[in-house]
């Protein structure tokens, strides 16, 4: 259990220190420890996870179980190859006078809230604690998006601030109702956390937790960026520095789908009809046919990118909602392999941004030519998240595709012809990107490529064999969420 | 059920919901925004009093603890921030042209007619005035969102954000009695920050469009025009 106080008690202490400290050189660096140290806490909480099964805090305010471990070992981890990414990239913009100190000091300070909301949405056992934190997620980004001070990242921010912050509006009425429910039939102590829940799901009322879900879908899914309820996420990604876009791409999406699917299993154990899958299902269905078509307009990188994220969060909820043991492992699986190649490709677009000296489209050209390890990295990682064999996003996908034609075997052509689209919408604008000749005047940037390297690593590794502990760790998470074991 | 056969808190709870959805009301067909921000203000006030009433009633010395953050809050730190915001912007003189004023208070009323729809099943594990107040509460968080989409004003958009938190609160505070100590204070802390990154965005919006109208916010399109 210390570990988890660890994990929380680390990031709290870095957004203050780097709030109140003096300027100082080596401030990115100082980022790249503390996540690191934060990476080794997770590592220890997971073994003793692994070791002793679910553990709940004293006070019964966290609770770690097989499901949230393995989220809260791949936000830190993350969070930590990002930091090492952010520090030189960081650096240059400084460099190239787009920042000043004390927003330098401001990004480090709310990167670290980020974490620590990340990390709080993750332990907690406390519904209402969960929302808390999920709403500070977004006050601490929300001045990162808009750290350039243009009038187009203001913009962003804005809306980004309005739309989230309404749509968690309804998570919070939702989590009321669930209360409401609860407090009628148990103590009222302890009546919003969420083991307590768990165990008498059966004794709560039906109706009330179905209403309640609806509210929680559409307020949690504005985060996840489900599609009638996306439009924040193309601007806050392409406008904000692109550390954030890898970190919010990456984590803040799976934390809200999190949050999610704690809910369903909830709702499930209270009302045994289907419908709560069915309207994750529809959800991320349309999210995902939506947001491939949507591949094809884009002309600015970071957008594209960005929609192709909201793709695949429509698979993952889409898998979620079919519920049974397989759905559930290859969501799991997506869930991790999604965004370990998202924010690969994330530091590879920003390190691209970088030598083109913009984010459009049209305008970058020639990468391999000028600088080939961007090159190759950003073609690489277009390949593993468009799922070709043998990176692990096809293996994540198959899975769900196996999934799907098993239960519901009339959905497999939309999921097809939806993976078809997104594949041409991402390769018809990669293409002129990476190969062709380099624009004049266009030269290297210092960039650390090790993130990207590591990132399609274990992507690529996941794709050919998932190793044995990985494997029953997914397996004992499918069994928490869907009642049965996959294998 | 007849009313007067209730208790006296039941009673006094259901004033409060109808009150508390009539300023809603108010707001949404406001254009001056000085007012605005004032009923807002009564919003707050009308909470603060429900908040204490259930406090007394019920025993519940937390529940205390809780008024006094929305006064604090709701009541006096908010609206002072936006009416100095107002007063700075040479806005106070100005009264915004609402489109479609009866189309909005129209929609508005039949909001709370489907408000009372969705919550229906929940009458059968409670009485029918906890129906009406959790409805009243729906309403209000609905209320708010047509106010955001019906005013162009940045400062109407946050008085909108805040109203839903009201709605909220008056859920949480008449249906389950107030949530755990915790979490209130989270929220709290939440609503709070959120002021404050509102008061900076004021800020960063005024120096980059130099208006506070958000229609002009629109850089950003799906694909280029």
């Amino acid at each position: 259990m210390i570990a988890a106080y660890l994990v929380l008690l680390i990031p709290f202490f870095g957004i203050i220190y780097f709030a109140v400290s003096g300027h100082r050189e080596d401030i990115g660096k100082l980022n790249v420890l503390l996540n690191g140290i934060c990476l080794a806490a997770t590592v220890w909480l997971a073994i003793n996870v692994l070791n002793q099964g679910t553990i709940l805090s004293s006070g019964k305010a966290f609770l770690i179980d097989p499901f949230n471990v393995y989220l809260i070992v791949l936000t830190a981890f993350v969070g930590f190859t990002t930091s090492i990414f952010s520090s030189p990239y960081m650096a240059h913009e400084k460099e190239l006078g787009k920042l000043t100190d004390n927003r330098l000091k401001l990004y480090y300070s709310m990167y670290q809230g980020f974490m620590l909301a990340m990390y709080l949405v993750l332990t907690t056992n406390n519904m209402g604690m969960m929302w808390v934190a999920m709403e500070g997620a977004t006050l601490a980004t929300v001045l990162l998006v808009s750290l350039y001070r243009t009038p187009e990242s203001i913009e962003a921010a804005w809306k980004y601030f309005i739309l989230c912050g309404v749509g968690i509006a309804q998570a919070l009425f939702g989590t009321i109702l669930l209360y409401y429910a609860a407090v009628q039939v148990g103590n009222v102590e302890n009546s919003l956390l969420w083991s307590v829940l768990y165990v008498n799901a059966d004794k709560l009322n039906p109706e009330v937790l179905e209403i309640a879900f609806v509210f929680m879908l559409i307020g949690y899914g504005t985060k996840i960026g489900l599609v009638p309820l996306h439009n924040w996420l193309p601007d806050a990604h392409s406008e904000g520095p692109t550390p954030m876009s890898a970190v919010l791409s990456g984590l803040l999406l799976n934390d809200a789908l999190y949050a999610v699917v704690r809910n369903k299993m909830l709702v499930d154990g209270a009302s045994h009809s289907s419908m709560a899958g069915y309207l994750m299902m529809g959800f991320g269905l349309m999210s995902f046919l939506v947001a491939a078509f949507f591949l094809h307009r884009q002309k600015d990188i970071k957008r594209l990118f960005s929609y192709s994220s909201i793709e695949h969060m429509g698979i993952m909820t889409f898998s979620f909602g079919i519920g049974g043991p397989l759905a559930t492992f290859a969501a799991l699986l997506h869930m991790t392999v999604h965004s370990l190649t998202k924010s690969a490709i994330f530091v590879t677009v920003g390190h691209a941004a970088q030598v083109a000296g913009t984010q459009s489209i049209d305008k970058i050209r020639g990468l391999i030519k000028t600088q080939p390890r961007i090159g190759w990295g950003l073609l690489i990682g277009t390949i593993a998240i468009a799922g070709f064999p043998p990176f692990g996003v096809f293996t994540s996908e198959f899975l769900v595709l196996l999934a799907t034609m098993h239960s519901y075997p009339w959905l497999t052509p939309l999921l097809l012809l939806g993976i078809g689209i997104a594949f041409a919408g991402l390769f018809r604008h990669i293409q002129p990107m990476v190969y062709g000749e380099k624009p004049e005047g266009q030269s290297p940037v210092k960039a650390n490529l090790w993130p990207v390297i590591i990132h399609l690593g274990f992507v690529l590794w996941l794709g050919l064999a998932i190793p044995g502990f990985l494997a029953n760790w997914f397996s004992q998470a499918t069994l928490l969420i869907s009642g049965s074991a996959p294998l | 059920m007849n009313i007067e056969q209730t208790d006296f808190y039941t009673q006094a709870i259901l004033s409060m919901a109808a009150l508390v959805g009539l300023t809603s009301f108010l707001m949404l067909g406001q254009g001056r925004l000085l007012r605005l921000i004032f009923v807002f203000a009564l919003q707050g006030l009308l909470l603060t009093l429900t908040t204490a009433l259930a406090a007394y009633s019920l025993n519940n010395p937390h529940l205390y603890i809780s008024a006094v953050l929305t006064l604090v809050l709701k009541v006096i730190f908010i609206p002072w921030m936006l009416r100095r915001e107002v007063l700075h912007m040479n806005m106070h003189r100005d009264i915004e042209t609402l489109n479609n004023k009866t189309l909005v208070m129209l929609g508005g009323a039949s909001l709370m007619v489907f408000s009372y729809y969705v919550l229906h099943p929940i009458v059968q594990t409670t009485s029918p005035a906890m129906l009406n107040a959790l409805a009243v509460s729906l309403s209000v968080v609905l209320l708010g969102m047509l106010l955001m989409i019906s005013h162009r004003q940045a400062i109407a958009h946050v008085v909108g954000f805040m109203s839903i938190e009201n709605g909220l609160f008056f859920a949480a505070i008449v249906a389950t009695k107030g949530m755990p100590m915790v979490v209130e204070l989270g929220v709290a802390f939440d609503v709070l920050v959120a002021a404050v990154l509102f008061g900076i965005f004021f800020l960063h919006i005024r120096t980059s469009i130099d208006s506070l109208d958000v229609d002009l916010l629109n850089r950003l399109h799906e694909v280029d025009k």
